[in-house]
């Protein structure tokens, strides 16, 4: 076994591959660009190199670099990660010219597998069932039209070194093609450096899943059961399982010794993972392989109780696999959500900036769930531009998928982040979504449930009647501190009211106190909105942000952001305000005039923090409805701003290059 | 003996009408609360003792003699918030539009005198037109009566004005010398001349809102130091306001449960401070870290944003905190920063309240602009605020402390009682390229050998450890451990006790 490993990567692949190493007594390297200097994974690791500048191009890209800091480190071998250099065939060869093992399959399998067109061919011989497309590279605008148009609406274009959603581009129309080409093209050089793109049939309604797959240097190859990756956003992942709702155990059989299959043609001898897209009639086609250790990964180690990382190492090392495909058993369920430095009330937007607050749940056995979080920051990292901005991997298992879920719902409720914008209110909806707990999926889902963007749900009226609770069983704490401020008169008059007003939006909830004493923990009970008095329980304390407790038996996570003269609940994907106040003070709120925010309407505000990339107008120009304005560059993403109705451009704000944060006004409009 | 108690509740009914059901009706369609409204939003539930209900006006000119509405345009009396005494008067705007009559002014100058007397804080919240015309002379008079009566309490209870309405002319200078104002958005301005005037004596156009709205005066002429967006919200957070201060200057500080230990390490703050020394960073960040429950009360927060203010706890005893603000001008002191931090300063050292200082400050800003609005004195106000307060000071340096502003953010020369510095601490004249051009003229045009003495300058002089080596900082400490060794600190300052030499008063360069 190897004495040290260096990891070639980043963030929480980083942090999860070291932890690994570490329980199997391998010593760890970790390399790191000028954002990473005192990033998780560079703490946690046995010892650091420093590679070059934050852009990734610079530093975790170079494969020199990489090599260099093996040399100077004494590192036997190399865990890639995912991403970066991970499925880049001559990184493998050079390290194996400098006799340095790499943790992943061979070269010949990464060439073949690598490259989305020469492994469809590989599939197609490996007789796997593969989806109509043109198998390669289109050379401009009009060959991509010509090529669709053969293939037959909708079309997929797709960056040949892709991933991850990136450059990638789906094409109803003639104008979409051509745009979604040049688009799907400049962001494959700018991600990946190389600009090749293909075409091939979009699948509707398809189910993305995947099955992972392992192999040995001794000929054995197995398959670990699936992935449902469907709930998908832009062709990014947001939310996985294991195993998949959908498959029954013949398709799984199937698709698994298909998988195989291709496996053993390649001689793949690593962790890998072969991605289908299966329709509705459970037809499935190959996908791509994805030649490396998935993001997704462990909601597989979560039911089949396996180390993949471990097994990769151990497989890079020499050994055969520990076991055989009788031996693997699926048990339980899990899931994963991705939380994502995003904005989700703003098209998902990057989110970048310094993490003021971050407060996982808690890991371990919670009841009859496991909860699990891979991560790669802490409090007080800072979210650049530089990288994907996945901050973490929450996985729940349970013996059931509802259970799994639910579990998921209440993890997601206690995740404190702040300091920058995060989906978890996406993902705690996601959650909710009957749909989503049907099983009832595919690619398009957020898409279909979500057509005008994810939007704050409003709270129905059990909720409302929880929050308002919440928000007076907060209130009676910090008012029964104040009940003991000195200098006060006695008899005081500042007593505790036993009856409130809570402010929801525009209601006003009538909350009695009906019985119990103030103290923590607290034990209450409140009558609200004239309903039976319910018991209210909870060991808060002022300034903690998370509010654990029941109320009416049932348990309730919920988050608390002080704002004026009260709290923003933050639960299942809810933000509600409430403020809880006396019944004559209520009276009086209510003649309060209802202030209209400012009008933006008639200007383009920066959506995110990014880079001007382009500004496709000038001041005078009129404007269709659709047509591009400007193009912002965040997270490595090309965001193109498109005007929202016809309007004619009266100033322009920013010019190429600028640096512009949220809100920034870039141009004006008559 | 029951009509005559039947009388009584007559007259307080009418009374309590002010100036009629269509004139209240009118000020709620402005958005706004009447007298009798705001003070029950404010004070605790039913703890309202009113003085001077039946109060009229006596003038008999202009016919005034036919028109008299018992209590005379305000509201005045006393009660509590969270059950400590607080006196009140409350302009009323729908009689004779809030407007200052020789008795109106007596009773507001009865409470002023008996918050004093008592040694209460005392709130006032404005709704009117100004001086009764009708009044004449007898108006102005009862101005400055009232004006003299503020001067007297200033420094001795806390004084706060609430504009919720129109204020202007003689009902300005009142607010203008308590302690703190605080408007309501698009329902309140202030100005001493009024857009009419402005019209005839300047020719500018300007409305009432360009001319003294709450945006105005948060932002550009600092007058007010805080702005909310209506009545409720303004008086419910008043109560939080007053929550933090002490009855008087002899009164103790407030202390509430701290359901927060101060024992703890936030490991986060250790990664605060940028790699990269010309990016910024939230200080507020730190100061909710360091306070209770990150519950802050920030004052003037809209107005030269370099420097932070306002009031938080720490184990549950009020703290004012002052710090530079690294993402605003880099947390550069200039003329507003200065004024506005030493008016804070000179509140708490008024009030007896513990001061925490963050520095961050590169220096003070230079420029023509700065040196023709009197930056010297104005930046020399802030220095003599620290150098003059006798309360507790704890200061933290967290970064740049340059030249004069180094000493003049509650440096250990200004008797700072306890002076910390985070390890990232550059405590020097200036920094280094500047330094080295000055001191290496000769090398200026040999790029290896400037670069060689900013290499040497950064490595002696842009650390804590100079200063640490005179004791001019008492002790280095981890970031992480800022909020545990403030609370210490603070505690061993409790008793502390320090006077100045006796004098009238001092000569702050004003």
């Amino acid at each position: 076994m190897f004495k040290k490993i260096l990891i070639a990567n980043r963030g929480e692949i980083a942090c999860r591959v070291i932890k690994t190493a570490r329980r199997m007594g391998i010593a760890t390297v970790a390399v790191y660009s000028d954002a990473d200097r005192r990033a998780l994974h560079v703490e946690m690791a046995d010892e650091a190199v420093h590679i070059g500048p934050a852009p990734a191009a610079e530093s975790y890209l170079v494969a020199e670099k990489i090599i260099e800091a093996c040399r100077a480190t004494g590192a036997e071998a190399v865990h890639p990660g995912y991403g970066f250099l991970s499925e880049r065939a001559s990184f493998c060869e050079e390290l194996e010219k400098q006799g340095i093992v790499f943790i992943g399959p061979k070269p010949k399998a990464i060439r073949a597998m690598g490259d989305k067109i020469e492994s469809k061919k590989f599939a197609a011989a490996a007789k796997v069932s593969t989806v109509p497309g043109y198998l390669g590279i289109i050379e401009d605008g009009d060959h991509a039209e010509r090529i669709a148009a053969e293939i037959g609406y909708p079309v997929m274009i797709k960056a040949s070194a892709g991933g991850g959603g990136k450059g990638m581009r789906i094409a109803w129309s003639k104008a979409e093609v051509r745009e979604g080409f040049e688009r799907a093209r400049s962001e494959a050089k700018s991600s990946f450096g190389d600009d090749r793109v293909f075409i091939e049939k979009f699948v509707v309604e398809p189910r993305h899943i995947e099955i992972q797959v392992l192999g040995d240097a001794h000929g054995n190859a197995i398959y670990l059961g699936e992935r449902e990756c469907s709930i998908q956003r832009r062709n990014q992942k947001v939310a996985e399982e294991a195993p998949s709702p959908f498959l029954d155990e013949k398709t799984r059989a199937a698709m698994g010794e298909q998988a195989v299959a291709l496996a053993k043609a390649v001689d793949y001898q690593s962790a890998g993972t072969v991605e289908f897209i299966v329709d509705k009639d459970r037809n499935f086609y190959f996908l791509e392989m994805n030649t490396r250790l998935q993001v997704e990964h462990p909601v597989t180690e979560l039911v089949t109780g396996l180390d993949l990382v471990e097994l990769m190492i151990r497989v890079a090392a020499g050994e055969k696999l520990p076991l055989r495909q009788p031996d693997v058993k699926l048990n339980g369920w899990a899931v994963e959500s991705r939380l994502y430095a995003e904005d989700p009330y703003r098209n998902f937007l990057p989110s970048i900036g310094r993490l003021t607050r971050y407060r996982p749940p808690a890991e371990g056995r919670h009841g009859g769930a496991t909860v699990r979080n891979d991560t790669g920051v802490t409090e007080g990292s800072e979210i650049s531009m530089y990288y994907d901005p996945m901050l973490a991997k929450l996985c729940t298992w349970a013996p059931t998928r509802l259970e799994a879920i639910d579990a998921m719902s209440d993890a997601l409720d206690g995740f404190v982040v702040g300091g920058i914008e995060h989906n978890i209110p996406f993902l705690s909806a996601l959650m909710q979504h009957p749909r989503w707990r049907e099983g009832r999926l595919s690619t398009g889902f957020i898409a279909e449930e979500y057509p005008e963007g994810f939007h704050p749900r409003e709270p129905d009226e059990e909720e409302k009647a929880i929050v308002a609770a919440i928000a007076v069983a907060v209130e009676l704490i910090r008012r029964d501190r104040l009940d003991r401020l000195p200098g006060r008169l006695a008899p005081h008059s500042g007593k505790l009211k036993s009856d409130w007003s809570v402010r929801i939006g525009d209601d006003y909830l009538p909350v009695e106190l009906t019985s119990g004493s103030i103290s923590v923990p607290l034990r209450i009970e409140l009558a609200v909105a004239g309903g039976k008095p319910v018991t209210v329980a909870s060991d808060w304390r002022p300034g903690e942000i998370v509010w654990r407790g029941t109320v009416s038996e049932r348990k309730v996570t919920a988050q608390l952001y002080d704002i004026l003269n009260g709290v923003r609940v933050a639960w299942r994907g809810l933000a509600v305000t409430a403020r809880a106040m006396l019944p004559a003070t209520a009276e009086l709120d209510r003649l309060m005039p209802v202030k209209a925010p400012p009008d933006t309407s008639k200007l383009l505000l920066c959506p995110m923090p990014g880079l001007v990339v382009s500004v496709a107008v000038s001041e005078g120009q009129e404007i269709k409805a659709g047509e591009t304005l400007a193009i912002v560059e965040a997270m490595k993403m090309e965001n193109v701003l498109r005007a929202e109705r016809d309007l004619t451009v009266s100033k322009i704000n920013v010019r190429k290059g600028d640096s512009l944060a949220v809100d920034a006004v870039i141009m004006e409009f008559a | 003996m029951k009509d005559v108690l039947a009388e009584l509740e007559r007259r307080r009914e009418i009374a309590r009408k002010g100036g009629g059901t269509t004139r209240i009706e009118a000020q709620h369609r402005r958005g706004k609360l009447t007298a009798r409204e705001r003070i029950e939003v404010f004070l605790d539930q039913g703890s309202f003792e009113e003085f001077d209900m039946f109060v009229e006006h006596r003038s008999t000119d202009f016919g005034m003699e036919k028109t008299k509405i018992a209590g005379d345009g305000v509201v005045t009396g006393w009660g509590t918030v969270n059950g400590r005494t607080v006196f009140v008067f409350a302009k009323d705007f729908t009689v004779f539009g809030g407007s200052l009559s020789e008795a109106h002014a007596e009773k507001v100058i009865k409470v002023q005198e008996m918050a004093l007397k008592n040694r209460a804080p005392i709130i006032g919240f404005y709704d009117a037109g100004g001086a009764r015309i009708q009044e004449g002379v007898a108006a102005l008079g009862g101005y400055a009566e009232i004006f003299q009566r503020n001067v007297l309490a200033s420094g001795v209870i806390p004084q706060i004005s609430v504009i919720m309405g129109p204020c202007a002319g003689g009902d300005v200078y009142s607010p203008a010398m308590t302690d703190f104002i605080f408007m309501v958005r698009d329902t309140s301005y202030m100005f001493v001349t009024g857009p009419d005037v402005v019209k005839t004596v300047t020719n500018e156009t300007v409305t009432a809102e360009e001319l003294g709205g709450a945006s105005i005066h948060t932002t550009k002429s600092s007058i007010a130091d805080g702005a909310y967006d209506n009545d409720v919200e303004a008086l419910l957070q008043m109560r939080r306001l007053i929550d933090f201060l002490p009855a008087s200057n002899t009164g103790e500080l407030p202390e509430i449960d701290c359901a927060q230990p101060a024992t703890g390490n936030d490991p986060s703050l250790d990664l605060l401070i940028p790699d990269n020394a010309n990016k910024p960073y939230d200080i507020k960040e730190l100061i909710l870290k360091t306070c209770d429950e990150g519950d802050f009360f920030e004052i003037q927060a809209s107005f030269a944003r370099n420097i932070v203010t306002g009031f938080g706890r720490v184990e549950g005893r009020t703290v004012g905190f002052v710090a530079n603000q690294p993402m605003v001008l880099a947390g550069v002191l200039d003329s507003d920063a200065s004024r506005k931090a030493a008016r804070f300063v000179r509140f708490c050292d008024c009030f007896n309240i513990p001061i925490v200082t963050f520095v961050d400050v590169p220096g003070f800003l230079p420029g023509t602009a700065q040196e023709y609005g009197g930056l010297i004195k104005h930046g020399a106000k802030l220095l003599f605020a620290y150098a003059e307060a006798t309360v507790p000071k704890i200061t933290l340096i967290t970064r740049k402390a340059f030249g004069g502003a180094y000493d003049v953010m509650a440096s250990k020369h200004l008797r700072g009682d306890i002076n910390y510095a985070w390890p990232t601490a550059q405590i020097a004249v200036m920094g280094a390229k500047g330094a080295v051009e000055i001191i290496y003229r000769k090398d200026i045009d040999d790029a290896e050998k400037i670069a060689a003495h900013t290499k040497g300058y950064e490595d002696r002089f842009l650390s804590p450890f100079v200063a640490a080596e005179r004791g001019y900082v008492d002790e280095v400490i981890m970031p992480h451990s800022t909020r545990r060794r403030v609370a210490r600190a603070l505690r061993m300052l409790r008793n502390k006790d320090l006077q100045n030499p006796w004098k009238k008063h001092d000569n702050i360069p004003l």
